[in-house]
C-alpha cells in the first residue's frame, strides 16, 4: 500500500525524523493560509501517489504571496501527467505547502527488502534529487549499499560507513546516524516494503532533513497495523480495482479488449500471455482465487463488464480441488442476474468438467464453451475483433 | 526415487483441526499419505480424522516420529508455526498459508539457516510424489508417476501444466510448488539440485513468473552443467511494470524481473523456453522423447 508524501512526513515527524515545516491543504484558501503562516519562500507540492511530480509541473517554489496564489490555483485540481500516472493522469486533490530551505547538498537514502539476499538493504547516494535508477546507471560509483542482517539489526557501522562515503562532515554524520536509526526502526515497526527519501538534504546550517518522503507498506502485514491501513486513499486507486478488493477479487485494469476471469494468479498471468500470443489484448488481470460462489462470480462479471473497452470475455477455470460443476453453477447463477450483451467464452477443465460443461450448455444462456485453452483463446480473440 | 517425500514420509498437520487443515488432511489421507497426527494448541489429547492431536510440534514429533509437517495456520501465525516445526527438528516443513508478512520471512529464513530443516513455501500448493505421497492442496487426480520433475512458483498454472504433461502420457517424479512470495524457503536452484541427484527424474519443467531473480539464478546453475533437459515457461510476459500480479512476488520493479529478460537468460543457458503455456505438455513430450531410457 502507498501513502501520500504528507502522510509519510507526519509519520517521520512522529518518529523524530526531521522534515520541513508544512501542512496539507485540500482547498486553495487553506493552502494560502499555510503559505502565509510559513512565510516565503515556500514550496507548493501536489499530493498524488506517483513519482515524477516535479517534471509534470506539480512542485513549484513561491517567493511571495502572489506567486503562491498562482501556483496553488495552477496545481490544485490539475490533471497531473507523469511517467508513473499513465496517459490519463491523476487529479490533484491535495497540496502540501512547506517552508523553503537553504540547501547545501542533496542526497538519496532508502531502505527496502533485497529479495535476493533476503534481508533489508540500505541504499544511499551522494546524488539526490534524481531518479535513483538513472544514477545507478550513469554513476554506479555514487550509489552505496549496506545490508542489515535480521540477527544483528542496525549497527553504528552501517551509518558510519555510509556517512563517510557520502562525504558528510562530523556534525552532519551525527544527524545522519540518528536519522538512519529512526528510519530503520520505522521500516521494521510498520512492515514497510520501502522507505525512500529523495532528496535527503543537508542545509547550510548542517541540519539533515527529509525534503521528500515515500513509504510503501507490505499489504500482507496491514492486518497488524490498523493505523497505517487507515491512511489508504481510495481516490488514488482505480475505482474498479477498489470495487474488486471489497470482494477479495484480485483485479488489475489493463487497456485491451478481452475481459479475463481466471482462478489462480499464475494462470491468470499465463492466460493474458496466451491471449497476446494469439494476437489479442487482455483488458485486465483477474484472479478469482477459489471463489466459486455465485455472488463472487457475479461481482467479478460486474467488474469486467463495467470496463467499456471490453468486447468479449474469457473465463478460464481449472478445477482442481474446486469442482468445475460447482463453478459452472456459480457462473450460470451470476449470469442470470446480469444483462450480458457481449460474447462470453468459457473454458472449463479439470474435476467434473463434463458435468460443468453440460450445466453451461443447458443453461439456455449464450455461452461459448471450450475445453482446450488454445481453442478458447483463439475464439475470444476473433470475437473481440468482431469476426 | 523421488525427492523430499516418498511412501515412508510421516506427516503431521499444523492447524489440523481448522477448516482448511481438516479438509486437506482428509484428502492427503485418501491419497495414501501417512498422516500420523496433527497439532492444534489447546486440543491436545483429542482424536481428529482418527489421528492424535497434540498441543505442540515437539510432542507430535516425539510421539509419532514425524519428519514432515504441513502448515495451514492463518498467515499472521505462519512464521511462529514454521519456527516451532524447525525447533522440533522437522526435516521438511511445507507452509501452505498465503499472505505471510515479508519481514516475518526475513527472520524465518535467517533462523532456518541455523537448522537442518528445509521449508517449502509459504503461499504454495505443496509437494507431491505421485503414487507415493502428497503433502499439500494440489488435486491428486491429475498426477501420475513418471520421470518429469516439476518446480513452479504458482498453483493453478502448475495444475494446468501437470494435466497437459499427464495428458501426453508422461508422469511426474515429484512436483514442488515453491510459492509466489518474494522470500520463500526453497528456490528453483535448490529444487534443481535435488532433481539433479534423483535417478527417477529424467527431465525438469520449471514454471517461473515475473519478479525477482530466481529464474536467472536457476539459469546460471543450469549453465554451469545440468545433466538433464530443462523446459521452462515464464508467466507474465504481458504484465505491466510496477503492478503486483496477484502474487506478492510477481512484480516488475525498476525495469527488472521482466519475463523477456528471464526467458533470454534461460535460453542462453540451454533451457528450452516455451512462450505459449498451452504447449507445455507437448514440449515436455518432445524433450523427453530425446532422453535415453
Amino acid at each position: 500500500m502507498k501513502i501520500h508524501e504528507y502522510q509519510a512526513k507526519e509519520l517521520f515527524a512522529r518518529h523524530g525524523i526531521a522534515v520541513p515545516r508544512g501542512e496539507m491543504a485540500e482547498t486553495a484558501e487553506k493552502a494560502l493560509a499555510v503559505a502565509e503562516t510559513l512565510g516565503y519562500p515556500c514550496v507548493v507540492k501536489a499530493q498524488v501517489h506517483a513519482g515524477g511530480r516535479g517534471k509534470a509541473g506539480g512542485v513549484k517554489l513561491a517567493r511571495d504571496r502572489a506567486e503562491a496564489e498562482r501556483h496553488i490555483s495552477a496545481i490544485l485540481g490539475m490533471n497531473l501527467i507523469s511517467q508513473q500516472t499513465g496517459p490519463e493522469g491523476r487529479r490533484v486533490r491535495r497540496l502540501l505547502v512547506e517552508q523553503g530551505l537553504d540547501i547545501a547538498r542533496e542526497l538519496y537514502l532508502a531502505i527496502l527488502l533485497d529479495r535476493e539476499r533476503e534481508m533489508p538493504v540500505i541504499i544511499a547516494s551522494s546524488q539526490g534529487g534524481m531518479e535513483i535508477e538513472a544514477v545507478a546507471r550513469e554513476h554506479p560509483d555514487a550509489v552505496f549499499k549496506v545490508h542489515v542482517h535480521p540477527a544483528t539489526g542496525l549497527f553504528p557501522g552501517h551509518a558510519r560507513s555510509l556517512a563517510f562515503r557520502l562525504g558528510l562532515g562530523r556534525v552532519q554524520q551525527q544527524s545522519f546516524a540518528a536519522l538512519l536509526t529512526r528510519l530503520h526502526d520505522l521500516f521494521l515497526q510498520f512492515d514497510a516494503s520501502l522507505v525512500e527519501i529523495n532528496p535527503l538534504i543537508v542545509t547550510r546550517g548542517d541540519e539533515v532533513l527529509a525534503l521528500d518522503a515515500k513509504v510503501n507498506f507490505d499489504d500482507n502485514a496491514l492486518g497488524r497495523h490498523p493505523d497505517i491501513a487507515a491512511l489508504r486513499d481510495l481516490d488514488e486507486e482505480e475505482p474498479l480495482e477498489v470495487e474488486a478488493s471489497k470482494y477479495d477479487l484480485n483485479y488489475i485494469r489493463l487497456d485491451g479488449t478481452i475481459g479475463c476471469m481466471v482462478n489462480g494468479a499464475g494462470l491468470a498471468m499465463a492466460t493474458m500471455d496466451i491471449i497476446h500470443f494469439h494476437g489479442g489484448e487482455p483488458a485486465n488481470f483477474l484472479d478469482i482465487g477459489g471463489a466459486t460462489s455465485a455472488e463472487r462470480v457475479q461481482e467479478a462479471f460486474k467488474i469486467l463488464l463495467a470496463d467499456p473497452n471490453v468486447r468479449a470475455v474469457l473465463v478460464n477455470i481449472f478445477g482442481g480441488i474446486v469442482r468445475t460443476d460447482r463453478v459452472a453453477g456459480g457462473i450460470v447463477a451470476a449470469a442470470r442476474g446480469l444483462d450480458i450483451r457481449i460474447p462470453v467464452v468459457i473454458r472449463l477443465a479439470g474435476t467434473n468438467e463434463e458435468e460443468g460443461l453440460r450445466i453451461l450448455r443447458d443453461s439456455g444462456l449464450n455461452f461459448i464453451t471450450e475445453t482446450s485453452l488454445s481453442d478458447a483463446v483463439r475464439r475470444v480473440v476473433d470475437l473481440a475483433k468482431g469476426a | 526415487m523421488s525427492i523430499l517425500i516418498d511412501g515412508n514420509s510421516r506427516v503431521i498437520v499444523q492447524g489440523f483441526t481448522g477448516r482448511e487443515g481438516s479438509f486437506h488432511a482428509a484428502q492427503m489421507i485418501e491419497y495414501g499419505t501417512r498422516v500420523v497426527g496433527g497439532v492444534t494448541p489447546g486440543k491436545g489429547g483429542q482424536l481428529h480424522l482418527e489421528r492424535p492431536v497434540f498441543n505442540t510440534v515437539a510432542e507430535a514429533v516425539r510421539e509419532t516420529g514425524a519428519d514432515v509437517s504441513v502448515i495451514f495456520v492463518p498467515a499472521a501465525f505462519a512464521a511462529d508455526a514454521i519456527i516451532e516445526a524447525a525447533l522440533s527438528a522437522v526435516r521438511l516443513i511445507v507452509c501452505i498459508s498465503e499472505g505471510v508478512p515479508a519481514l516475518d520471512m526475513v527472520k524465518v529464513k535467517s533462523f532456518l539457516g541455523t537448522t537442518r530443516s528445509r521449508l517449502i513455501g509459504p503461499n504454495c500448493p505443496g509437494i507431491i510424489s505421485p503414487g507415493k505421497c502428497k503433502v499439500g492442496i494440489m488435486p491428486a487426480r491429475i498426477h501420475r508417476p513418471g520421470r518429469v520433475g516439476i518446480v513452479s512458483r504458482s498453483g493453478t498454472l502448475t495444475y494446468v501444466a501437470v494435466d497437459q504433461i499427464s495428458g501426453e502420457g508422461l508422469g511426474q517424479s515429484t512436483c514442488i510448488g515453491i510459492g509466489g512470495d518474494p522470500i520463500i524457503g526453497t528456490s528453483f536452484v535448490d529444487a534443481l539440485e535435488l532433481f539433479a541427484a534423483d535417478e527417477q527424474t529424467a527431465a525438469v519443467v520449471m514454471i517461473g513468473e515475473i519478479g525477482g531473480s530466481m529464474e536467472e539464478q536457476a539459469a546460471e546453475t543450469i549453465g554451469r552443467g545440468f545433466a538433464k533437459p530443462v523446459l521452462s515457461f515464464i508467466a507474465g510476459q504481458t504484465a505491466p511494470p510496477g503492478r503486483r500480479m496477484g502474487h506478492a512476488g510477481a512484480i516488475i520493479s525498476g525495469g527488472r524481473g521482466t519475463a523477456a529478460e528471464k526467458m533470454a537468460v534461460l535460453r542462453r543457458h540451454g533451457v528450452h523456453v516455451v512462450e505459449n503455456p498451452a504447449e507445455i505438455g507437448r514440449a515436455a513430450k518432445k524433450i523427453l522423447g530425446r532422453v535415453p531410457g
